[in-house]
């Protein structure tokens, strides 16, 4: 009898962890339409190709070295021995496949990448930006990963776990690592010709089609819920399925309360409505409640979001007042809301510290933006990272794909 | 005879096909144009950055007339388009010289 409610355990929390790792597969989806709908019309195509061409390399990657690099007593390289059985073999038995794991993991890898695409839109080259995947999923986010949810200590100094530090879904090892890395690459990419006046003003480049820009975000909004709710690890208990139930409330709490917050903030600074700015807080939301959604109330998750809300409206208008262009805002959503997540955190959960969430956070965004910095600046030396002027004006669509996204259509 | 040209607010344009209808006029053309007047461009919001926009949508409509019913045509005109807001629009009367109907062959005000 107890083998058997093991054993339906045992299928249960590995079909929820399938469907989870499924839900955050489905971000990508989301990342791709909300980018594709913040550039302009003839950057359409190159976007949605980087998008769907990192997410298989972040997996081809990740099956390669990075699951081995990230849990070096779960996987080897090339998942050789993956499919082996959950149950036997490790001193604590997990109650999913093995396999399971390696796919959820994967999908976070590749949401990590997503966010670096946003923010070098519209003007890097396309096959530098992959050559860059390469490295970011297979080795340089592995690596944080290790040090983080993998527990090993940070090249043999200290251990994160010990500190104090504690990120349940990733605000900071996935979120920020990916902002992290974007900021790296848009120092050294510059602003989009075009976007900074010479006397310091801040020109607007619309987005193209902010139908698909909402259509994005209701999607990662959606893919969140696996992203959060998965990362409870199981379900087929009572324990576990009140703490999955938790996990959603207060992730949907989230989105809706930095939704609420950017908007109006938008309207009082700007006078207007901002879409964008309420789609962008709506993410920020959701980052803001990644690092801790098990323990807030309702309340303090909606409140949680809102701070995110906030926050991420000045950020944005801060970054253009310092020239770093970030066509769709994925350095504040992802990268400072990131970093909120992480230090709001101990306020709910006694078992993190300030100090160790700071600590994490430093070595997070340290590794991650100065090995991405070395990365990038190698590709520019050898290749070079971004497109002519002129192609950039005729929209990298042309010089990269050779192919419009609306031939019909001939406004530039 | 004249051709009266009439640029309008692209909302106005069900209210002024009615107006002329009731004064008896048989066909207008529509146009869907771009310019700008005193009304200049308008200024638009993204991500907290202004920009202009130069050219503003309007409907341009042409209608050709007896000399008899100018002055109707325009009353009918200026009447309907009217919002009193600034980008109501301009209408130029301009003499026309010949007026032919292709499926008859009429000619003149035989053809409006």
């Amino acid at each position: 009898m107890e083998d058997q409610i093991f054993q339906l355990s045992y299928a249960l929390d590995t079909f929820y962890f399938l469907v989870c790792g499924a839900l955050v597969m489905w971000m990508a989806a989301g990342f791709a339409m909300l980018e594709a709908g913040l550039v302009r019309g003839k950057n359409t195509t190159e976007i949605l190709t980087k998008n769907v061409a990192l997410f298989a390399i972040a997996c081809t990657m990740y099956m390669v070295c990075g699951y081995a690099i990230m849990y070096p007593d779960l996987g080897s390289a090339l998942l050789s021995g993956i499919t082996g059985d959950g149950v036997t073999g490790a001193e604590e038995p997990a109650t999913y496949a093995p396999s399971a794991d390696f796919f959820f993991q994967v999908v976070f890898v590749a949401t990590a990448m997503s966010i670096v695409s946003g923010a070098v839109a519209e003007r890097m080259k396309l096959w530098a930006f992959l050559a860059f995947t390469v490295v970011m999923t297979g080795f340089i986010y592995p690596m944080e990963g290790n040090w983080t949810w993998g527990g090993e200590a940070v090249f043999g100094l200290y251990t994160l776990g010990d500190l104090g530090f504690s990120d349940f879904a990733g605000s900071g090892i996935v979120h920020m690592a990916g902002a992290a890395a974007a900021l790296a690459g848009v120092v050294l990419l510059g602003a989009r010709k075009g976007k900074y006046g010479p006397d310091g003003q801040v020109n607007a480049i619309p987005g193209a089609n902010l139908p698909l820009a909402t259509l994005g975000t209701f999607i990662l909004w959606l893919g969140w819920f696996g992203f959060n709710g998965g990362s409870v690890l199981a379900t087929a208990s009572v324990e576990n399925a009140n703490a999955v139930a938790v996990v959603f409330m207060n992730t949907n709490a989230a989105a809706s309360g930095g939704l609420i917050a950017a908007l109006i903030t938008a309207r009082l600074v700007f006078g207007k409505a901002d879409l964008t700015m309420a789609l962008n807080g709506a993410l920020a939301g959701l980052v803001a409640i990644t690092a801790e959604p098990s323990t807030p109330t309702a309340l303090q998750a909606t409140l949680f979001g809102g701070i995110g809300g906030v926050l991420v409206v000045f950020s944005i208008i801060t970054l253009d007042k310092l020239k770093i262009d970030d066509p769709v805002g994925a350095i504040s959503v992802h990268g400072v809301v990131g970093l909120l997540g992480l230090l709001l955190v101990p306020i709910t959960n006694g078992d993190s510290s300030f100090l160790g969430q700071i600590i994490g956070a430093v070595t997070i965004f340290g590794w991650v933006f100065i090995t991405s910095l070395i990365v990038w600046g190698v590709l520019k030396a050898v290749i070079g990272i971004r497109v002519s002027e002129e192609e950039e004006y005729e929209g990298v669509d042309l010089s990269e794909c050779g192919m419009e996204a609306y031939p019909e259509f001939s406004a530039k | 005879m004249k051709l009266i040209t009439a640029i309008v607010k692209p909302f106005k344009l069900d209210d002024v096909r009615e107006a002329l209808s009731e004064i008896g006029v048989q066909g207008i053309t529509v146009t869907e144009v771009k310019g700008f007047g005193r009304q200049k461009g308008h200024t638009e919001l993204y991500r907290g950055a202004e920009y202009v926009v130069d050219f503003l949508p309007k409907v341009k409509i042409e209608v050709a007339v007896a000399d008899g019913v100018v002055e109707t045509t325009l009353e009918a005109i200026s009447k309907s388009a009217n919002t009193g807001k600034i980008g109501d629009g301009k209408i130029f009367v301009s003499p026309l010289e010949q007026i032919i109907r292709i499926r008859t062959g009429e000619t003149g005000e035989d053809a409006i």
